[in-house]
């Protein structure tokens, strides 16, 4: 179990089925034999032991699979987007607000990791976008194996914009590749301006940062500079928007970055 | 971080392993961590344990090398060690430290019969 969200990889469910091969980290199938403990504490004499020198990084099966779906993706025109934060950053308020502005000018697709439950699939398909939820069970963060099985399922356009909306969780997403363009970082202005500092990998791995909820800001005392100067202490390159996906404000600036991106993507096929 | 589905990618690799260079069981994994690959050494030793169970590994000794941070400054081009993934340079104050070593986590060697 992951000792710093208590997370395990078990359960796995992409559009409410059980994959029929394992999912990412869950795949490893436990050996048949049962280990000889006796052995183990007692090695006979004549045992022979040699060293073998594997050399190999434990991200790389997980980077295989975000490579292959950052090729296909590529070769199809799709802009994808890794959309991280905390849990109740307004993730998928942001998603219905964007696709809703969206509509007529760029065909797009979600794919929505949770823990559990249907909930935000079906927020993103009453806005009017096709969407499908990976149930991660209690693993913590989507892996690119588990993300390029949900993309064959979703049948995505060409030129179009997939949106993936990760499990809410600031520390262990950072570290998985899922074949994106861009990781983009949540930070509301309701959580606590030093959390760039806190879960600095995140801010790190990130390329924009939306500064979410910018309305509440004269109700808070939340430091909105404060905020961004941290993150940019930890990402110097950091792009930041300040945003509200429900008063709109900022909307227009992350839409036609988002914009910017795909026709970018469908230049580069 | 993520220890839990690294120490079944650590599994992994030693199952493949055991397929190419023919062994049964491991005695022990040396595992490469960098002080900023983000691995804590000891919720990785805690989840190796729980991962290895009923496998070829079970039982195996788990031996961590800590390997240090090291970052040059894009600023002042200064070779500076870093405990962190982030600060500011010690010498100019910049934060443009680019890491140049200490953030791999990989199985190095394995020890088997």
């Amino acid at each position: 179990m992951c000792a710093t969200c208590g997370c395990n990889s078990h359960d796995v469910l992409i559009g409410g089925k059980r994959p029929v091969r394992g999912i990412g980290a869950i795949s490893f199938r436990k050996v048949q034999t049962p280990p000889d403990k006796t052995k183990h504490e007692h090695p006979p004499a004549d045992t022979t032991t040699r060293v073998i020198q594997v050399e190999r990084d434990l991200l790389a099966r997980n980077d295989t699979f975000a490579e292959a779906n950052r090729r296909l993706l590529n070769e199809r025109g799709v802009f994808a987007l890794n959309l991280v934060s905390s849990p109740g950053s307004g993730k998928t308020t942001l998603l219905v607000k964007s696709i809703a502005m969206l509509q007529g000018k760029l065909p797009l697709a979600v794919i929505e990791g949770d823990q559990q439950t249907e909930n935000d699939a079906a927020r993103i398909r009453a806005a009017g976008a096709p969407a499908i939820q990976i149930n991660t069970g209690r693993g913590c963060h989507l892996d690119a194996q588990m993300t390029g099985q949900a993309m064959t399922q979703l049948d995505l356009a060409d030129d179009s914009l997939l949106l993936i909306e990760n499990v809410g969780n600031l520390v262990c997403p950072a570290a998985f590749d899922l074949g994106e363009a861009h990781k983009v970082v949540i930070l509301s202005v309701t959580e606590g301006e030093d959390k760039p500092l806190k879960y600095p990998d995140m801010f790190r791995a990130a390329d924009l940062m939306l500064l979410n909820k910018c309305d509440l800001l004269p109700y808070l005392e939340f430091d909105a500079e404060l905020a961004i100067t941290y993150a940019h202490r930890i990402n110097p390159q950091l792009k930041v928007m300040r945003i509200s996906a429900v008063s709109g404000e900022g909307m227009d600036e992350w839409l036609n970055w988002i914009e910017a991106g795909s026709r970018k993507a469908i230049a580069a096929k | 971080m993520h220890e839990m589905s690294l120490a079944e990618s650590v599994l992994q690799i030693i199952e493949e392993s055991a397929q190419a260079q023919n062994f049964q069981r491991v005695r022990t994994v040396v595992l490469e961590i960098g002080r900023l690959s983000s691995v804590e050494p000891d919720a990785m030793r805690f989840c190796f344990d729980s991962v290895m169970r009923d496998t070829l590994a079970d039982g195996a000794e788990l031996q961590i090398i800590e390997t240090p941070g090291t970052g040059r400054c894009l600023s002042c081009g200064t070779e500076v060690e870093m405990l962190e993934k982030y600060g500011l340079c010690p010498y100019c104050d910049s934060p443009h430290l680019q890491i140049t070593a200490g953030n791999l986590m990989r199985v190095k060697d394995l020890v088997v019969e």
